[in-house]
């Protein structure tokens, strides 16, 4: 790239780039207002959710050490890992979706890292100031002043994510045993650890990192934009009518509506600028446009001139209803279809889900053993899981072979909530069947409840 | 290791290791900066498809800062850990002190559990829900592999919930079982009464338990039962359980009670063993076991 003939000039530069800090100014609006909404929303379920209770217990909590996650009133053990994959995949094509239609919406309004960053830019604004105090903040030298602020500001950070730390792990061991642990320095060290780590990915995510979690790490980041076409809804500056810009636009001719004041650019979180179009580092917040807004307002313009659009509608001067008339084309009825189904169908899994579950374990050495009386006997070990809270009594049955039958005591009594190991014994009379291995099928019913009952294959060898 | 190797290998692997990171410090620090032409627009260089150029923008310094935090997390880890070459580390860390660290922590949080247990009466412990199944936990994981899930047993292996007990039943007799092991043997004895003396005795031994017999048999194999086997299953057949010689006049055959399967057994011999657990459970364990083995029969 060298021109032929340029004069050596060399400079010394840095390969690592040492981070601008960017202080976005306050924005109000009806965009702010829609993520504060969704702050509020997300933050009070994070932090209140945890201290609910239910049923003597914690409504929702994440037991990995007894293998048993607790939803109100739904018990899942490990083998209901499946609901985890449809949770997954509900999330994922509702991120697809809102992608496809309105851009990087999930970036915008709901992510933790936009969240936080919100929560954290508020404190800062309520101790330093607004955009200008906390520049002009930090060119000032260290005096008692800026230290006092600083302190206060990194205090109520920590103290934030501290408490953030401390309920996560609330939502894995019983958080009323934790706060009592913490006050009596009982914590034990994983609690600790993940108390203090999660905390500490708190304040520097939300502290410190901020755009940079969204410029250089996050992967959804980057293939959001991939997801993009030209009618999906993103931040536009309209150029048509902006430019040319310059001041005092109001009083001049020959000059678009942008006033060039400068306060898409304060606003924003990532410190671009929207007026040179889509960028990958557009979190999709609509800071601008509320920004854009007021002073449009001020100098008597219309609003829009920064707005949600598209690049069909901004090629072909689409009206407002043209262009949301596209948001029905068929790769977004293909996602909501999709996601519509599966919601569906897992709604009525959970619904119709059976609280017990049935597994059968042969014993493996003793294979099939003759018994006083010419009968047939084979040994199983039956895994019996209540994932109902109430203790119930099941009664067991077997099937599969004439005259099949279980010479003892056919009721398992088992506790809300926990599984039990069961030896069983299975007879035939002999003669019933050839040798070699006959399928059977196990059933286990409530004796309370006809409905919560279960089957389970296995096979019964004869030798 | 070093039993077979000389000590220039952990220098080689030493020397090799920190050779290696201290020269990524030093990539490091080197590439940081350079020198370009300057008002330049740099580009990597490389150009795909044409016109499509790349430009080496910088990375952002707390990147930088991960291959540095990455450089230390090493030397620490090789200071405090054995990686390099014999070389212990500071925390003198090894796979079977953690694994002795992990059992001492386990046992210090259900010892207690099991002591308690321990100090109470065999009969007791029987009446004790909780006891008994922590027992059938230990029986399910220990013994059911032969024994069954049950305890009924399978052919060779007994059957624990009948009454009949080869090495005796009474709670110290199951329990020095449990904790030494047994091992049951019966010689062959096959080349000393030859093909048809081992079926005489055969049928004889049949007539004790009360089985479909020859009787002609059965007569003839009665002084050569009396000479070749009184000596371990007692002259009347009932068994003998300080030698673990089985009782042939009751209903219950470990390995079977069809002529052919008796006249293997004797011809043959048969031998048999259960392996000793007092280094792998310990006594409190085994005082529990032995409780819910007893109440296996007791039902």
């Amino acid at each position: 790239m060298k021109a032929p003939g340029a004069p050596a000039q060399f400079v010394e530069q840095a390969l690592y780039e040492v981070r601008r800090t960017i202080h976005p100014r306050a924005v109000h609006g009806w965009f702010a207002g829609w993520r504060w909404a969704l702050v509020w929303a997300t933050q009070l379920v994070f932090y209140g959710l945890a201290w609910l209770p239910w049923n003597d217990r914690q409504a929702v909590l994440f037991d990995i050490a007894q293998r048993k996650f607790v939803i109100f009133g739904l018990i899942l053990f490990p083998q209901d890992i499946i609901y985890l994959a449809v949770l997954l995949i509900i999330a994922a094509l509702s991120l697809f979706l809102f992608t496809a239609v309105a851009g990087r919406l999930w970036c915008g309004y709901a992510c933790p890292q936009t969240v936080y960053t919100e929560i954290f830019m508020w404190v800062e604004r309520r101790i330093e100031g607004d955009r200008v105090a906390r520049l002009r903040l930090d060119a000032a030298p260290l005096s008692p002043r800026k230290l006092a602020l600083r302190a206060a500001k990194h205090g109520v950070w920590m103290a934030i994510a501290l408490w953030t730390g401390f309920t996560f792990v609330g939502y894995f061991t019983p958080i009323r045993e934790l706060w009592h642990a913490v006050w009596s320095a009982s914590l034990g060290p994983w609690e600790t650890f993940w108390v203090l780590f999660y905390g500490f990915a708190t304040y520097g995510n939300g502290g410190w990192m901020r755009e940079q979690v969204c410029t250089y790490m996050c992967p959804y980041a980057r293939f959001q934009s991939a997801m993009f076409d030209k009618d999906t809804l993103i931040i536009t500056y309209d150029r048509e009518r902006g430019e040319p810009r310059g001041k005092n636009a109001a009083r001049r001719t020959g000059l678009g509506h942008c006033v060039d004041c400068g306060v898409c650019v304060q606003v924003c979180p990532t410190g671009i600028d929207i007026r040179d179009g889509l960028q990958y580092e557009c979190i999709g917040c609509a800071a601008c446009i509320d920004g854009c807004d007021r002073v449009m307002d001020k100098v008597g313009f219309p609003r829009g001139l920064i707005r949600y659009s598209t690049a069909h509608a901004m090629e072909n001067e689409l009206t407002r209803a043209e262009m949301f008339r596209r948001a029905f084309r068929p790769r977004v009825l293909v996602y909501s279809a999709a996601l519509w189904a599966i919601v569906i169908a897992a709604g009525v899994a959970l619904w119709n889900r059976v609280p017990l579950k049935l597994d059968v374990i042969r014993d493996r050495a003793a294979i099939s053993r003759e018994i006083e009386g010419g009968q047939i006997e084979n040994v199983y070990r039956l895994q019996v899981m209540n994932t109902s809270e109430a203790p119930r009594a099941f009664r067991l049955s077997v099937l599969g072979i004439p005259g099949i039958g279980i010479p003892d005591e056919a009721v398992i009594e088992v506790d809300g909530a926990a599984s039990r190991l069961v030896p069983v014994r299975v007879r035939i009379e002999r003669g019933a069947v050839a040798a070699g291995t006959h399928r059977i099928e196990f059933g286990i019913q409530s004796t309370d409840d006809p409905g919560v009952a279960v089957r389970e294959k296995s096979v019964f060898i004869v030798r | 290791m070093n039993e077979f190797t000389s000590s220039f290998w952990d220098l080689y692997i030493s020397v090799i290791t920190i050779v290696s990171i201290l020269a990524c410090g030093l990539l490091m620090l080197g590439q940081s900066k350079r020198r370009v032409p300057g008002g330049q627009a740099e580009t990597t260089g490389h150009t795909w498809d044409e016109d499509l150029g790349e430009y080496n923008n910088p990375l952002p310094r707390w990147w930088m800062w991960l291959f540095w935090i990455t450089i230390v997390f090493g030397l620490a880890y090789l200071a405090l850990y054995p990686g390099l070459g014999s070389y212990k580390g500071l925390w003198q860390w090894t796979q079977v002190s953690q694994l002795e660290a992990e059992t001492a922590r386990h046992e210090e949080k259900f010892g207690p559990l099991y002591e308690r247990y321990a100090q109470m009466d065999l009969n007791a412990l029987a009446a004790e829900p909780r006891a008994l199944a922590i027992g059938q936990k230990l029986f399910l994981n220990n013994c059911a592999q032969c024994h069954a899930s049950d305890g009924a047993g399978s052919r060779g292996f007994p059957d624990l919930t009948d009454r009949d007990w080869l090495w005796g039943g009474t709670p110290e007799a199951v329990k020095a079982s449990i904790a030494q092991g047994r091992t049951g043997v019966m010689p062959p004895m096959g080349p000393a009464l030859g093909e048809q003396g081992t079926k005489d005795a055969a049928h004889y031994v049949m007539s004790l338990a009360g089985l479909a017999h020859d009787s002609v048999r059965a007569a003839r194999g009665k002084p050569l039962f009396a000479q070749s086997c009184a000596a371990c299953h007692g002259a009347d057949g009932t068994g003998n359980p300080l030698l673990g010689a089985p009782n042939l006049a009751d209903k219950t055959w470990l390995y079977g009670a069809a002529e052919p399967v008796i006249i293997e057994t004797i011809t043959r011999g048969r031998m048999n063993q259960m392996p000793a657990h007092k280094e792998l459970l310990g006594d409190s364990r085994i005082h529990l076991l032995t409780a819910y083995v007893l109440s296996l029969s007791q039902q």
